[in-house]
């Protein structure tokens, strides 16, 4: 219940937030009838129209996971921003060991085999992607 | 005779060495793919698109192997419902219904081999049907115009977002956010930057890669930490293998009433393997009657499911190939595809691609045998990847994600956004908000704004003018009825839940 009208107030938020910037948009010298700013306008109303169904009539509430849980979720989410950000200045292998066992961590919760499968996965794909697929991927970070 | 004069055409494509050798390699993963809990065919082949870019393969290759693979998933996907009663996607939940109870009964390799050759049926009669539906769907295409392609778009979210969810205001507001996602970049006629907020990375807008790849492979990453991989324990055992003739004699009819119902399910812009899966089964289970013994473990309800899947699968190819619109979430991601290796679905690519249109179909004919022979004598081999630990493989799969993606941009920005989009997939997800309709957004939007602007130039904007045609008139009902009559179904209908021990 409650899930559902906290998330239909946001899209009605966010698509009204879409109309306006919508209106935002510069029209150029070429033109036809409909323009550039008549489609997205539609479908922000018709988004808003679905939050506001939401609001009105929730369905049952989902199941939220525990604390604990939602911990190591954010922990992944934060572990895989910074992956992305590492993927370049540090190379292949070091940054996909320590993400692969931090996620592996996460999922089965035993530490020994969180460190053996980040290794193995590291090393395994940089094989498979460098020598099977022919990847041009940097191993280590130079200099 | 054009028919064979073309699969002559497809055949001499297909039966190269390399295509071959890219059939099988496709079905083999595939199969591996469909089977792995929680990496059903729409992640697999989205993961390994990307990758596919970078091998630097030609259109048809890479068409052949994409498919393949995606035809393997849908074999594969029954291993994992039969197996741990873990659906690897949504059509192949009805599996679960009757696999598992089969198995439990000790039937465990009598429902796979029966299910593989359900699948072979359904997939091999869909396969011609493609073959003799197609060339005349091309044909009527010619007729479309931009009005009528407006409203055969409008047809494709409703009947996704009518039949296949629970919440008609949710599925809807799945296609605006995709639509909604599309119009970032720059504006097809005018030139002019929308919705980028000066970003550069904005400019050329959201690669439906990335997003496919965060809703789908990322978002299942958080689901298994939330569920700590627990589920994945092997539920039944799998000792011997023999062929039950008996038993799939006894079959015989349900998988062809299957078959076709699956088929037309899957012809549907839209509708996809779910609804021909479900429709099957539930066919099958009114003409059985009620003391038939579906849901107990009754080999009908393995055999209805698995051809309705694959029949649905090959099925949604023809709307894919003649009109550009996918009929299910998997054929959205073979359409994202298609699109990356510059080929532009509708009536002309039979025209002028002859040789891509006929060698995929002949390729499908070829990986339906391939994947007769893997799955029935092979199908230890995919029991022993089943056993492959949550911890190992959805890093794995994590891993592989950022590669492929990082590969087609080189860019830290698309995977971040693709992260994104999977914290996105996964509060949707928990929220019950589809998330296909997101993907076939991303896919049409554009196409879909251009096809209302020149429709709109042709009439001077006249807005009457888009239901001018008997053709699109007779789509925008079907539109309609497909958005809310299911309103009123569902409280007859009722889905079948996934059971549990």
């Amino acid at each position: 219940m409650r899930s559902d009208r906290i998330f239909g107030l946001v899209v009605i938020l966010v698509a009204l937030a879409y109309i306006a910037s919508a209106f935002q948009i510069q029209t150029s010298f070429m033109s036809d009838p409909v323009g550039s700013k008549t489609f997205p306008i539609l479908i922000g109303i018709v988004a808003a129209l679905c939050g506001g169904v939401m609001v009105f009539r929730p369905d049952e509430e989902p199941e939220w996971p525990a604390l604990r849980t939602l911990l190591s979720l954010l922990i992944s989410v934060v572990i895989l921003v910074l992956y992305a950000y590492a993927l370049k200045p540090l190379g292949f292998l070091i940054p996909t060991a320590i993400a692969a066992g931090i996620l592996s961590y996460q999922i089965a919760n035993k530490v020994v085999f969180a460190v053996l499968s980040g290794l193995g996965l590291s090393v395994g794909l940089f094989l498979l992607f460098k020598f099977a697929l022919g990847l041009g991927l940097v191993p280590f970070p130079k200099g | 005779m054009d028919l064979l004069a073309n699969l002559a055409v497809g055949f001499s494509v297909a039966l190269s060495p390399t295509t071959l050798f890219l059939a099988v390699v496709g079905c083999f993963l595939g199969t591996i793919i469909g089977s792995l809990p929680g990496l059903g065919p729409s992640n697999g082949v989205a993961i390994l698109i990307p990758l596919t870019f970078s091998l630097g393969l030609d259109a048809t290759a890479a068409l052949v192997l994409m498919t393949s693979v995606y035809y393997g998933a849908m074999y594969g996907g029954r291993i994992s419902s039969i197996l741990l009663n873990i659906p690897g996607d949504e059509p192949a939940l009805m599996t679960t219904l009757d696999g598992y109870p089969m198995a439990k009964k000790g039937q465990a390799g009598e429902a796979l081999v029966l299910s593989g050759v359900a699948s072979f049926v359904g997939a091999f009669l869909a396969t011609i049907g493609l073959m003799l539906l197609a060339p005349v769907l091309a044909n009527v295409a010619y007729l479309f115009g931009p009005a009528e392609y407006f409203a055969l778009y409008l047809l494709a979210f409703s009947t996704l977002g009518g039949i296949a969810s629970n919440n008609q205001a949710k599925a809807a507001l799945a296609s605006c956010i995709g639509l909604a996602i599309a119009m970032i970049g720059l504006d097809n006629t005018t030139g002019m930057p929308r919705f980028t907020y000066g970003n550069l990375h904005l400019m050329d807008g959201v690669d439906f890669l990335v997003a496919i790849v965060g809703l789908f492979a990322v978002a299942e990453v958080f689901f298994f930490i939330e569920s700590h991989g627990k589920e994945s324990s092997l539920g039944a055992k799998l000792e011997k293998v023999t062929i039950p003739f008996k038993m799939i004699a006894r079959t015989g009819w349900t998988m062809l009433r299957s078959s076709a119902v699956g088929f037309v399910a899957g012809v549907l812009p839209g509708a996809g393997a779910s609804l021909g899966s479900f429709l099957a089964y539930m066919t099958e289970k009114s003409i059985a009657g009620p003391n038939s013994g579906f849901g107990k473990g009754e080999p009908k309800g393995v055999a209805a499911p698995e051809a309705g899947n694959n029949a649905a699968a090959g099925g949604a190819l023809v709307p894919m190939l003649t009109l550009g619109v996918p009929g299910s979430g998997t054929t959205a991601v073979l359409l994202a595809l298609l699109l990356t290796l510059n080929i532009t679905p509708g009536p002309t690519l039979f025209a002028d691609r002859p040789d891509v249109v006929w060698g995929l179909i002949a390729s499908l004919l070829i990986a339906n045998f391939v994947l007769l022979a893997m799955n029935v004598p092979l199908v230890k081999i995919f029991v022993y990847v089943l056993q492959v630990p949550p911890g190992i493989l959805l890093p794995g799969v994590t891993m592989i994600s950022f590669v492929g993606i990082y590969s087609l941009s080189g860019s830290y920005f698309d995977l971040l956004l693709m992260v994104g989009f999977g914290v996105m997939g996964y509060l949707l997800r928990k929220l019950d908000v589809p998330t296909v309709p997101i993907i076939l957004g991303i896919l049409l939007g554009n196409n879909m704004e251009d096809a209302l602007r020149r429709a709109m130039v042709l009439s001077d904007g006249d807005p009457v003018f888009l239901f001018s045609s008997p053709i699109s008139i007779g789509l925008w009902v079907a539109a309609i009825a497909g958005f809310v009559a299911p309103m009123f179904l569902r409280r007859f209908i009722r889905k079948p839940q996934a059971i549990t021990d």
